[in-house]
Formats: C-alpha cells, structure tokens, sequence
C-alpha cells in the first residue's frame, strides 16, 4: 500500500530524513518509535504534505501513486489520514460543518455523490457511537475549548468518519489519561481491517498495549536502525535507547 | 480654500445654495437660518482634508475629481418596477418594506404606509416641523463635521419614522435603497429615527443600485433618537458597486434605559466608504452594541469611524468591528471612547481584528480611549494577522480544497459578528451574500 524508497526531506536547509525505508501493506499496523528529536514527527509531516518541509531525495508511493506530488487534499483524497499531534483549534468552524465539506470533497474526488443529509447524519452518528466521541461537541466550533483528549478523540472519530486507506497517528497517546487512551484504542481496533493500514507513532510501548502492531521500526537521526515485531517494543521500554544509538553510530563508523 | 481647487463640487453647491436665498414656502425661518448656519460651516472649512485627524488616512480628493450633478435626476425613476424591487427583497424575510429612490420615500414601490405603532413621512413633507425640530441635528457637531454641515445645509430628502411610546414593532422596517441616474449624481438623503419612550423597532438598510454607469456619490445624514427604556436594533448593509461613494453620518442618541445595537456589514464593490458612527449617551444606565464586519477587495477603501460617548453614569457599551482585506484593499478603523468625569461605573469595551489576505492590504486601525471618571471599567484591543498556516493545512489534510479552506477560514472570521445578527433571514441573507464574495476574492491566494 505504502511504499517509501530512500526519502531524505529537511526544513530550510536542515536535514532531517536521511534515507527512509518503509513498506507497509494493507492490513498492517506500524510502530515506529525512536526518541525525541530522531524525526518521527517529521515523517508524519512529509507523507501529508506539509509545506515547510522539503523532500531532496526519494520516492514515496501510495497505492502506486505518487505522493510527493500531490497537495494535500489530493494526498487526503487518495486515502491518507494523518492525526495530528496537536490538533488546530478553528473557532468559527463547526465540527460538523468540517466534517461535511471534508467528506464530500473526498467523495467528490472519487466521483461519489455528494451524501445527503439524512444519511451524514446517519454516518455521524453510527462513528460517534464507535469511537465514543459525545455528540455535544459535533456541532461545537472545531476543536475549540476541548481538552487534549477531547481533540485527539475528535481525531479519531475524523479519521471513522473519513475512512482512510492509510492513517497515520502522531503521538495520539501523547498527554492521554488511561480512559481516553483505552477509549482511542479501541476505536483504532474497531476501525482495523484487512484493506486499511495504521503507522502508529509514539514514544511510549504503553500504547502498543492496546494497539498491538505488526511491526516495530526505530527511528535514530532520521533513519530506520531497527526494525522488529511487538518484542522489540518490550526491550526498548526494558533497556531504553542508548543500546540502539551506540549500535547506529557503530555502524556509521564501519 | 486652497485645497478646494481640485473639486469642481465646492463651487457648484456654493452657487445651490445661493439658489435658495430665498426662504423656501414650507420652510419656517428657524430651519432656514439652522440651513444657513450649517452652510457657512462648510463654506469656511470646505471638504474634508487629510490635515484633518479624522480624514488622516482617508483622502477624498481622488474621489470628488469628477463633475457631480446635485440636482435629482427627473423622475425617469418611475421606470422601476415592483418586480424589480422584488428582487431585493431579503429572501423569507417579514418585514414592512419602505423603497427610497435616490434617497426619496416612493410610496408606490413601499408596501408599508405606517400604521398605528409606525408614522412614516418624507422628511420634506413632514406637514409640521415641530415634530422634528426638537431632533433635526440635535447632537451633530457642526464644526467639526463638515460634511454633515453641508448635507444639514443642503439635504435633498429623506424619511422621518417614529415609533410611538410603548410600540413593541414586531416586524422589522427594512428600507430599500435604489440608486439610479443618468449622470455622475451627488446625492444628500437625510434620516429621522425617533422610537419614544419604551418603543422597540428593528430596522435593516439595504440598498443597490439600478444601474452603474455613473457616479453615485452619497452623503448622508441619519439621527436615530432612542428615548428612554426604548430598544432599537439598526441593521446596515452596504453592498454599493463599483462607481459608488460613500459618506454615511449616523448620530445616536440615548435616553435612559435605552438599548441600541448597530450591525454595519460592508460587502466589496464600492470605491469608498466612510461610516461615521457617533452615539450619544446623554442620560444614564443605557446599553449599547456596535457591531461592524468589512470585507475589502480590489481597489476599496473602507472607513469607519466610531464615537461613543459616555456622558452619564451606569451605561454600558461594547464594539466589535472586523475587517478581512484582500487585493489592493484599504480600510481603517477609528474607535473613540469618550468617558466624562461624571460618567462614573462605565462599562466601555471596544475590539477591532483585521485579518489580511494579501501583502498589499492596508489597515490602519486606531483606537483611542479618553477617559475623565476614575471608576470605570474599560478595555480595547486590536489586531491585524494573516491567514494561520497550520489551520489551512489542517483543513487541507482532511481533503478540503485550498479555495474552500480559505472561505471557511474567511466565514469563521467573520462568524462572531455574524452571529450577533438576530433577524435569521437577514443572517442568512448576509451569510450568502458573503460566501458570493468569498468565492469571489478571498478563495485563491
């Protein structure tokens, strides 16, 4: 589904991905962890499309298609989901509303019509009830006035109401109580198939308790050292990073 | 009057009112000399300048180059039709519709005659002019307003409404203002709005312009008398076209216990307007609501000038004015707020947010606070920002197009004067007319 070759991307001037290589298929779910700083999040950034960031190297494909070239609504429209790690707060937007032009320019890119209200609202309601998120706060401004874990449950309640082939979670457990990260977690276990796929990216191995992925990569100064099953997880929050970066930069010495 | 070398106006109204040495026949002596008095206010000072603090930013030579005609043109008006005014009509909107065409009361085209909460007169044919005199340009300030002292000298027309003591209006006025001439025409309606003691009216201006192939220049004049315990909602919305300029003077009065809220939203098209929005507490424990939403584009310059004065103790006043600015867009925003010395327990709040969309917009935003009493509560900010980046691009990773990211950024904007908006077809209405625009000029970059 995804596939990403050699990818090297900064911000002015500054590099940050120095040669990413990842292959996730429909079905699976990704960990990748690594420690502050090693480009997680910048990863998350360069597959939606944020502009600041500019790719000097490499390919990204999703379905066959290529990524890099698209905005990013077309990347959105394409199937790829990004929850961010710190939602925006857009007073004067409607949740509702949002989710309604979002949904219809995605069906409307794939030649769907657009959904009536009837049925929106018959969607609306049929995820609320599968990711738990209060119905209140649907017609609230977007995000606005929530706590972080209202806003990464609206998160993943976009990411039910959107449908993505590809969704990618940045630090969704991050400032999360037990309750909402059990509650988010199960939404994200209810929303697994064998046709979509998750890159779950986190810090802790606590989350990958309740989600549990497939495959576990590290990520060190913007490259892939590592990668392992749920086991590798285990042994990083056993025995932290420093093994993995005296082992990175032994291997640059060679 | 050096400076009014440059507009051929200024010699053509001095000859107008030469024209009216003689006392006109409805006029009584005490109107006439109040006339002549406001004319030799303007004669002295002429057009306003930028020298002038209050036209710093706005320089109106550029837009009275051209030969203006000051007579109405001939009633060829009659052409307008009902269907045509129909068409302005505010769609699902009940209300009691008064039609001025180029500022004159049309009773034809009007659906709404008075009744007997609501008198409506032509200010012209107001048979006595002791039911207006002790309002006509009560609170306006002569000297230093001399536009106002030319359209007092100088008005052509204009309505006179009263609404009697205890009248509860359930349907709003809404005056239908029509533009239409042959010619470059300088236009001067003037206004009467008197709600008496614990009346309620809502009245919503809207206005278009038949057609625009010349110039039509307004200087207007409206004084709006809120008598005590009476409540006034005044609904404006400017969407003048191209060719259009405008100066628009409304002075407020409060009686105790009165409750005024204004709502000026100004849509592009016009190449100037200027609101002067001067309110009067003159009495104690009033409440009074500004609220103003300005959308800039192309070449417009859009001014609004506040005044709120707090003379007497207990009144409370709040303002909320935003502006979104794209292309070559100008706008400025000056909020005075006077607090005298015996206006004590004032509650004074004035707020202006400007949101660019383009590096060569332009606001200057200006507020400015005086204040004599020394147990107030008083506070102003203002801000001018661009587009938040993050927001967009948190749109557009949810699929939503660049150009509808940036009109539902636009509308949340302008969303918390729009929702200050209480007649719900007028809302609608206004939140149409926005979104035209917003496909218009704010969608792409």
């Amino acid at each position: 589904m995804l596939s990403i070759k050699n990818l090297h991307a900064g911000v002015e001037g500054k590099k940050i991905l120095k040669g990413i290589n990842l292959q996730v298929n429909a079905g699976e779910v990704h960990a990748i962890m690594g420690p502050n700083g090693s480009g997680k999040s910048s990863l998350a950034s360069v597959l939606a499309g944020r502009e600041s960031y500019e790719v000097t190297e490499g390919d990204v494909t999703l379905d066959e298609k290529e990524l890099l070239e698209m905005s990013p609504e077309d990347r959105a429209r394409e199937g790829l989901f990004l929850a961010f790690q710190y939602p925006v707060e857009i007073p004067g937007v409607s949740n509702i509303n949002f989710l309604k032009t979002a949904l219809n320019e995605i069906r409307s890119y794939r030649s769907l019509a657009p959904l009536d209200a009837k049925s929106f609202l018959a969607l609306t309601k049929e995820k609320q009830k599968l990711v738990e998120f209060d119905a209140k706060f649907t017609n609230r401004s977007l995000n606005e006035g929530f706590s972080g874990g209202e806003k990464k449950r609206n998160e993943i309640f976009q990411l039910a109401m959107l449908e993505p082939k590809l969704s990618i979670l940045d630090e969704t457990d991050s400032g999360l109580d037990i309750d909402a990260l059990r509650i988010v977690s199960n939404g994200v276990n209810r929303l697994r198939t064998d046709k979509n796929a998750f890159i779950i990216i986190t810090h802790y191995q606590r989350l990958l308790e309740y989600i549990v992925p497939d495959f576990v990569h590290v990520l060190y100064d913007g490259r892939i050292v590592k990668s392992g099953t749920k086991a590798l997880a285990l042994e990083l929050e056993e025995k932290g990073y420093d093994w993995l970066k005296e082992e990175a930069q032994l291997q640059e010495q060679v | 009057m050096a400076t009014q070398v440059a507009i051929p106006l200024y010699d053509q109204l001095s000859k107008d009112f030469q024209q009216r040495t003689v006392v006109p026949e409805n006029e009584d002596d005490t109107l006439y000399n109040w006339r002549r008095r406001a004319f030799d206010k303007f004669r002295q000072q002429g057009f306003p300048s930028i020298r002038q603090e209050d036209w710093k930013y706005t320089n109106l030579v550029p837009y009275l180059k051209e030969e203006l005609q000051t007579d109405l043109p001939s009633h060829d008006y009659n052409e307008i039709t009902p269907e045509t005014v129909q068409k302005f009509y505010i769609n699902k909107l009940e209300a009691n519709v008064l039609v001025l065409v180029n500022g004159e009361l049309n009773t034809s085209l009007s659906s709404f005659h008075g009744d007997g909460d609501v008198s409506i007169q032509s200010i012209n044919s107001a048979a006595d002019h002791e039911l207006y005199r002790p309002y006509m340009g009560k609170e306006i300030d002569l000297r230093h307003d001399t536009l106002a002292a030319l359209n007092s000298a100088l008005f052509n027309d204009g309505l006179f409404i009263e609404v009697r003591a205890n009248a509860v209006v359930e349907k709003p006025l809404h005056i239908i203002n029509l533009y239409t001439s042959p010619k470059n025409i300088f236009l001067q309606p003037r206004h009467l709005i008197v709600a008496h003691k614990s009346a309620a009216v809502s009245i919503i201006e809207t206005s278009a312009n038949i057609n625009n192939d010349a110039i039509v220049w307004i200087n207007s004049v409206t004084e709006v008398y809120a008598e005590q315990n009476a409540q006034v909602n005044h609904y404006v919305l400017q969407s003048g076209l191209v060719n259009t300029r405008e100066v628009n003077h409304t002075e407020v009065t409060q009686h105790t216990h009165s409750l005024y809220n204004n709502y000026t939203v100004t849509l592009p098209g016009a190449d100037l307007v200027r609101n002067n929005l001067n309110v009067n507490l003159v009495e104690s424990a009033t409440e009074t609501h500004l609220y103003g939403l300005y959308l800039g584009a192309d070449h417009q310059l859009i001014d609004n000038h506040t005044t709120v004065d707090h003379r007497k103790p207990n009144c409370f006043s709040n303002e909320l004015y935003k502006g979104v600015l794209a292309g070559n867009a100008k706008a400025v925003f000056n909020g005075k707020i006077f607090v005298h010395r015996e206006a004590q327990k004032t509650n004074a709040f004035q707020q202006n947010n400007n949101l660019l969309l383009s590096d060569k917009a332009v606001i200057d935003s200006k507020p400015q606070l005086e204040i004599f009493a020394d147990d107030v509560k008083c506070s102003h900010g203002s801000t001018a920002g661009q587009f938040n980046n993050e927001a967009l691009f948190y749109l557009r990773s949810r699929g939503i197009s660049e150009s509808s990211a940036r009109s539902l950024l636009v509308s949340a904007f302008a969303f918390d004067v729009i929702n200050k908006i209480k007649v719900g077809a007028l809302r609608s209405h206004i939140e149409k007319l926005i979104n035209q625009n917003l496909q218009k000029w704010y969608a792409s970059k």
